[in-house]
């Protein structure tokens, strides 16, 4: 295992990156549509219980479904967390995504294992990388339903701070105490997984000693109604690289992980983030490089930055959104990079697609694999399209099953082409690499 | 922290009243163009070459100022832009389009067109810009209020240093339309890029020294008139650095990083530009 580099010294050669330090993950939580917290989630996954519900089944249609005939399509809420109030100090940011990620962070012990960090290096060395697409445009949508007589919003929304991207980590900053840097990441499905990659920079440049990652969404009107224009929302529970898949659906999730450099004191959990990789395809705004070669090009790095090879990866949360494109050139992508025999699964079946969160919960499913907590499978789907051929449907694992796993990969594919890989392990799976 | 080094290869600017950074330049050195440019029809949005014509009539302004800007700061860094990592930093994204899709959401939400929704992605110009440079290297869309630049510089300048390979950093932010206005405070159209290079290259214009640190400062005061008359953009942030970047002379600036950081910045320049 290499140390830590000064800065500078990694220079890349030829296109790919230079092996990292691991990180350690230090504690993490997460609420979706499946389970809030981490045990009900990891029971939801081994159970194969689906939050997923019919929008036009609700009665009353949900206000940020937006006005009119509700979209004839099936959604992953986590109302139970979104009907809590915040608490009296907080209430000038109150909205459905702030009420999700203030309900998220109260679980798993995630509050303490912050407040042990910021104890042991200052508030001020404590950073923030929230990832999120939408972020609280649901409080604009709402505005705009209710304008004053002047066309501009109403007095009980005439708040800049919680009208623009970077309101829910202004809001998580503020929650947890936090006076390092604080930045969101807005790169449509990608965004809470490039989370855990400005958290490496910013820890191996030392701007910080620790950071919070985060994935935050809320379901709103525009994210149904958007993938609904786009014809990619499915009418039936999203069937994630079935034959018969009909497009997404769409889900709300918060998702936290608490990352510090690995020296032996830093890790509760034991799990590292072994390596990263981005890219973009240059290829279209919404929809994938058919070669999958944006795809690839992240999965490379990521293994370089790890220096694992793609055999050694026993378990991999797929990006899987049902949508017919994603799907064919993921499926093809995991049968010519990874071996045979690996456990992957599509998991959105589940939790719906949490978008700009997907990234964060998908690291949690995978970190709940190493915990040796269960793979899970993918559900919704009959079998894998035969059109993937033999060693995909034998990759693809429709059922849950106990056992462990030592190197996760994660993988998020986002709007605007913009693709990242995380690789996760055990100090086990670490040392095989 | 300890200051880190870097250089910066391109600079960029284009506003309605600055389009390009070398009449930006004069303008924020305080002086009066030697030779005025030749009066045209004033200009409201940029005409960034990489966009086929059809394209640059239906990209939103947020789109046309960040490949406009960006492909000035990489031509004066003589990098290729197809290999270049990127991160595009903006307070709001695009306000007339956001202002577009909640009116639509509001009133008749069947109506909500695709290409209107994938430009409402925080990430729109992002993806233009791989697109139109046909670049594969990661690319990064960022927020951070009003340290949007501060923290955007931040980003581009970690990653620098940790993948050793140059980065572009493009920040911009376009008027708010609409019932936003009532909200949102940001007029008129801003963009500005650097390229951040790890290393000394022969396009190197300035060293760039930067460090984090706890505490708060305002941001620091503007000395030009064209400067103070672009305060009004959310991606204002940017300006005291510009001006630094408009003299021969060495700059010391601390930048507000958030609520509660400082992002000390030390530039030298390095050659007569």
């Amino acid at each position: 295992m290499n140390g830590l580099l000064n800065a500078g010294q990694r220079i890349a050669v030829g296109s790919l990156p230079q092996r990292m330090a691991p990180l350690a993950v230090s504690a993490f939580t997460a609420a979706c549509a499946a389970g809030t917290g981490v045990n009900a989630l990891a029971e939801a996954l081994m159970a194969q219980r689906s939050g997923l519900l019919r929008l036009p089944d609700m009665r009353p249609t949900p206000d940020w479904a937006g006005p009119g005939e509700a979209v004839a399509t099936w959604v992953g809420l986590v109302d139970a967390l979104a009907a809590l109030p915040l608490p009296a100090a907080l209430t000038a940011w109150d909205c459905r995504p702030t009420r999700l990620a203030w309900q998220a962070l109260q679980l798993d012990g995630f509050t303490d294992a912050v407040a042990a960090a910021r104890r042991r290096w200052g508030a001020a060395r404590v950073g923030l990388v929230l990832g999120t697409s939408a972020s609280t445009i649901g409080d604009s949508e709402a505005a705009y339903r209710q304008l004053d007589a002047d066309g501009g919003f109403p007095a009980s929304h005439r708040n800049p701070r919680l009208n623009t991207p970077h309101a829910l980590a202004a809001f998580v900053q503020l929650a947890l105490a936090l006076e390092g840097p604080a930045v969101t990441v807005s790169t449509a499905c990608s965004s809470s997984a490039k989370a855990f990659t400005s958290a490496q920079r910013w820890l191996h440049a030392g701007v910080v000693d620790a950071v919070v990652v985060a994935g935050v969404e809320a379901l709103s009107a525009s994210l149904i109604h958007g993938f609904r224009s786009l014809g990619l929302v499915s009418a039936a529970p999203c069937r994630p690289f079935d034959a018969q898949r009909r497009g997404l659906s769409i889900g709300e999730a918060a998702a936290f992980a608490l990352m510090q450099r690995e020296d032996g004191q830093s890790s509760d959990t034991g799990l590292q983030l072994l390596g990263y990789g981005e890219s973009n395809d240059a290829h279209h705004m919404s929809a994938p490089h058919p070669e999958g070669l944006g795809a690839e090009a992240a999965l490379n790095a990521a293994l370089a930055r790890a220096g694992v090879d793609a055999a050694a990866v026993d378990f991999i949360n797929l990006h899987g959104t049902a949508s017919a494109a994603n799907d064919a050139v993921e499926a093809a992508l995991v049968a010519r990079r990874y071996a045979p025999q690996v456990h992957a699964c599509a998991t959105k079946g589940l939790t719906g697609h949490a978008m700009g969160a997907a990234g964060l919960l998908e690291a949690v499913i995978c970190l709940l694999a190493l915990q040796g907590r269960g793979r899970a499978g993918t559900a919704q789907t009959a079998a894998a399209d035969a059109a993937f051929g033999p060693v995909f449907a034998q990759q693809l694992r429709l059922l849950p099953t106990p056992g462990p796993s030592h190197v996760a990969a994660s993988h998020s594919f986002g709007f605007g082409g913009n693709n990242c890989v995380l690789l996760f392990g055990t100090q086990e799976g670490a040392a095989r690499s | 922290m300890k200051a880190q080094r870097l250089y910066i290869d391109g600079i960029a600017l284009w506003s309605p009243a600055l389009p390009g950074w070398a009449l930006a330049r004069q303008a924020l050195r305080g002086q009066t163009p030697a030779e005025p440019p030749p009066p045209l029809t004033p200009v409201h949005r940029p005409s960034p070459a990489l966009l086929a014509a059809n394209e640059r009539r239906r990209a939103p302004d947020s789109v046309l100022v960040a490949l406009e800007v960006a492909a000035a700061a990489v031509a004066m860094a003589r990098q290729d832009a197809a290999t270049l990592a990127s991160v595009f930093t903006s307070t709001h994204g695009d306000l007339g389009i956001v202002d577009a899709l909640c009116s639509t959401l509001a009133t008749n939400p069947q109506m909500l067109s695709p290409t209107r929704f994938h430009h409402s992605v925080h990430n729109a110009a992002s993806g233009y810009w791989a697109m139109a440079t046909g670049c594969r290297a990661a690319s990064n869309a960022v927020s951070a209020y009003e340290a949007s630049f501060a923290v955007g510089l931040l980003e581009a300048a970690t990653q620098a240093l940790a993948d050793g390979t140059p980065v572009l950093l493009v920040g911009f932010d376009t008027a708010a339309r609409g019932a936003l206005a009532s909200v949102n405070r940001s007029q008129g159209l801003l963009g500005v890029a650097l390229v951040l290079a790890p290393l000394k290259t022969a396009a190197s214009a300035f060293a760039l020294d930067w460090a984090c640190e706890a505490g708060t400062v305002p941001l620091p005061p503007l000395s030009s008139a064209a400067a103070m008359a672009l305060t009004g953009n959310a991606m204002a942030d940017a300006l005291p650095l510009f001006e630094a970047l408009a003299l021969d002379a060495d700059r010391a600036l601390a930048l507000p990083l958030g609520p509660a950081g400082i992002l000390r910045l030390h530039t030298s320049p390095l050659r007569a530009l």
